[in-house]
């Protein structure tokens, strides 16, 4: 098996804490030596994940966690971020992803589910796992460009 | 991890500077701002994003919320002094064909962050 190290992180489900494992996220990155490019993507995907995690798992009362892992190889950045609350549900909101596009008419915009969009279009790889809450594997490949042609293909797919 | 948000009004166009990151945490509090002067008839809104270091789709949502509103009192949003970074967000999620923004004047070449 490939080497790596492993750092993670638990924070109460609260978003006063997404900025602290961002921070977390944003210091791993540039370890690695990702581009600044890179490193703001990772931020922002990462975030999009530990928000949905922080929103949807549990409910008002509840005193949840959010662990998020990272897996430090050569040439790649993994990240999982899980919850064991109640998951939200992915294949509903999944439907909802995707740019806005300019024919829509101002009152049918959407004001979430761009999280998901963003994840998918920020890194290279998103897998979501259910069980007893949300599982979610991302991935950034070190010194990969993702143009604009990525981008149209993910929006289109 | 903080967020402040001025308004200043200027030959009737309400103004608004916002400074530091826009995440889930802070988010409601730029929201809040906002929703005090959304429902005005023909309001014009100028937000001013040249110091914000960090927003992800949650900023989003609100700027979607607030031009929404305002477009339906018949008003107008302008979002400007967009750096690099947060004009990719809006060209990537399609709202730069929706909403007025406006690239940072210094950022046509090189990012400056």
């Amino acid at each position: 098996m490939q080497h790596y190290d492993y750092i993670e992180i638990k924070i109460p489900a609260k978003a006063q804490y997404v900025g602290v494992a961002r921070l977390m996220i944003s210091g791993i990155a540039s370890r690695l030596g990702f581009t600044y490019d890179d490193i703001e993507d990772l931020k922002i995907a990462s975030s999009e994940a530990i928000t949905n995690a922080v929103q949807h798992a549990y409910s008002e009362e509840e005193d949840g966690e959010v662990v998020v892992g990272c897996a430090l190889y050569e040439e790649r950045l993994e990240i999982m971020i899980a919850d064991h609350g109640t998951s939200f549900d992915f294949e509903e909101t999944k439907k909802h992803i995707g740019p806005y596009s300019d024919t829509s008419d101002a009152r049918f915009l959407r004001e979430g589910g761009l999280g998901l969009y963003l994840m998918e279009t920020l890194m290279d790889e998103v897998k979501f796992h259910h069980e007893e809450g949300v599982t979610v594997f991302m991935t950034k490949y070190l010194g990969r460009e993702r143009g604009e042609e990525d981008v149209k293909r993910t929006a289109n797919s | 991890m903080n967020l402040q948000v001025e308004l200043l009004e200027q030959n009737s166009v309400q103004y608004f500077k916002v400074v530091g990151e826009i995440d889930a945490f802070t988010a409601p509090v730029l929201r809040e701002r906002l929703a005090a002067v959304e429902d005005v008839q023909g309001l014009k809104a100028e937000l001013d994003l040249s110091e914000v270091d960090y927003m992800d789709s949650t900023g989003l949502g609100v700027f979607v919320g607030f031009y929404k509103a305002v477009s339906a009192n018949g008003g107008h949003v302008k979002i400007t002094g967009l750096n690099k970074r947060l004009n990719r967000l809006f060209e990537i999620t399609g709202l730069n064909d929706i909403i007025d923004i406006e690239q940072k004047e210094s950022e046509d070449n090189n990012a400056t962050l």
